[in-house]
């Protein structure tokens, strides 16, 4: 029947718009589910997500070994040049030549946080660090060297 | 007790006895005026600041909270950056109309006010067709938004002004025929008596189911017409920039913005007289002491109670409901608004002469 659906539209219409109402006006009474952070003031206690993305870095651990073997593949990875390797020959004690990482080039003014360097690393040498304060004064500060003065690749990765 | 109508007898009075009559009538002329102005201010920097943080709290935001105590002087902060900006007017533009149009949306939300009762016997002008006065002077607004579009010389204006144009003819029909219902059951277009039939009773509550229906689609039809989401696709930023005010900038943009505002406001007013008694108390048929003790809180606040809770109700549809296509909106307002609202007027007449209202 005609009429009994053109009611059943109008009934259906009403429940569903009520509904939509409840969300909002649940949210609009329960302030404790308000997610909006107070930046500055809460600088010291900041609730960053876990999957935020504010920059990436070599992992070193503490005695300056990081797992970065030079292979290149986030270089390669990257969309839009942020990375260059730059590596070297490592002479080993038999003699054998090796290649390894000589500087890890980032350009942070370039980088989209796309995280596409993370998942290409073969070694998981690089991960995403959660600082977000990024502004300098000058841009030649925004590239970066992740590895740090003297440090050299971990025993065993190859 | 606090009272309105004691603070216009008496400056009515002391005028009277000071000047001549006519200066007396032309100085009160001056000082409604002023009150007019003075309110449009202060409703449109309280509406949008209650706008702005009611919408944060439904999104889970803050809202507005650094400038001032809770961020209270934002809407005022606004204003004065309003006032500061340059009103430029595109070179395409016919100038005479583009500059006109925001004064004829003020215009006539300030026409709106005059029959509003805002307190007990505080009215300034109580017309013997006040519903009808409303129900005709609001349509005029849709001239002032197609001045502007068709000025703008811009096709988002245009198309935005097209789409306003045919959205506040359709809805006339029906929020004039939910008000119908109203002035069936009170046999008055006079505002000061539809406010006095409510005594024993507001009508939402002794009208009953048909009277429910008369508002459900008097508040529909009435967002719709002053262009309010999810019916704002005059507006719609995301697929027309702004609509009919796209060009505008500065305090010409400010009097659209104000405009909108207002004409909730007058809306929202409307529909507390008509529905919730206007400045009348609650009152529960034959519960003297009851009434009693309602009698106590001023007619103003009553006033502005209904009319502030109805503005919320409207801010709240925004903050939920998702914007209408062009063919939606009309086939609301045809399909189902219209013979809805037909069938109830005429249910409310069978229910008017039966006396089945209590």
């Amino acid at each position: 029947m005609f009429i009994v659906d053109y009611i059943k539209e109008i009934v259906n219409a009403v429940k569903s718009l009520a509904r939509g109402m409840r969300v909002t006006g649940y949210y609009f009474t329960h302030h404790k589910e308000i997610i909006t952070q107070q930046y500055p003031e809460n600088r010291n206690t900041l609730n960053l997500p876990e999957r935020f993305r504010g920059e990436v870095i070599l992992k070193h651990d503490d005695v300056n070994e990081h797992a970065c073997t030079g292979c290149t593949a986030c270089e390669i990875a990257c969309p839009n040049g942020t990375i260059k390797i730059i590596t070297k020959f490592d002479i080993s004690p038999e003699g054998k030549k090796k290649k390894a990482l000589d500087t890890f080039v980032y350009h942070l003014e370039l980088c989209t946080m796309c995280n596409l360097c993370i998942e290409a690393c073969p070694t998981d040498a690089i991960k995403m660090a959660q600082n977000f304060e990024h502004s300098v004064f000058d841009r030649n500060l925004l590239t970066k060297k992740l590895n740090l003065p003297g440090s050299k690749i971990k025993e065993g990765i190859e | 007790m606090f009272s309105l109508e004691k603070f216009t007898a008496t400056i009515h009075a002391w005028l009277n006895s000071s000047f001549t009559p006519a200066w007396a009538l032309l100085t009160e002329f001056v000082l409604v005026g002023l009150c007019a102005i003075g309110l449009f201010a202060t409703l449109g920097l309280v509406l949008v600041l209650m706008e702005r943080k009611v919408a944060a709290y439904m999104q889970i935001r803050l809202g507005p909270n650094r400038v001032g105590p809770k961020g209270m002087f934002q809407s005022l902060a606004d204003t004065i950056k309003l006032m500061m900006k340059e009103g430029l007017t595109p070179d395409g533009a016919d100038k005479f109309l583009f500059n006109v149009a925001p004064f004829v949306v003020m215009i006539t939300a300030m026409l709106l006010l005059a029959p509003i009762a805002f307190a007990r016997n505080f009215q300034i002008w109580d017309i013997n067709i006040g519903v009808l006065y409303i129900a005709a002077v609001s349509s005029v607004s849709v001239i002032g938004i197609l001045m502007a579009g068709w000025a703008s010389n811009n096709k988002y204006s245009l198309l935005g002004a097209m789409r306003s144009g045919a959205q506040i003819v359709s809805y006339e029909l029906s929020a004039g025929l939910s008000v119908m219902a109203i002035v069936v059951l009170t046999g008055s277009l006079q505002l000061s008596d539809i406010i006095a039939s409510q005594e024993n009773g507001w009508w939402i509550f002794k009208g009953h189911i048909p009277v429910l229906i008369a508002f459900v689609i008097f508040i529909i039809a009435v967002t719709a017409e002053t262009n309010r989401a999810p019916f704002d696709l005059a507006e719609a930023e995301s697929e027309l920039t702004a609509g009919f005010h796209t060009e505008y900038s500065g305090m010409k943009f400010a009097l659209f913005f104000l405009a909108e505002y207002i004409n909730i406001f007058i809306a929202c007013a409307l529909g507390a007289t008509l529905f919730f008694g206007g400045w009348m108390p609650l009152h529960i048929g034959h519960w003297q002491s009851f009434n009693h003790v309602m009698d106590y809180i001023p007619s103003s606040c009553w006033f502005f109670g209904k009319t502030f809770a109805l503005i919320f109700l409207i801010m709240w549809f925004r903050w939920t409901f998702p914007r209408l296509r062009v063919d939606q909106l009309l086939q609301l307002e045809w399909k189902y608004l219209l013979p809805i609202s037909m069938f109830n007027l005429l249910l409310v007449t069978v229910m008017a002469i039966m006396g089945w209202h209590f």
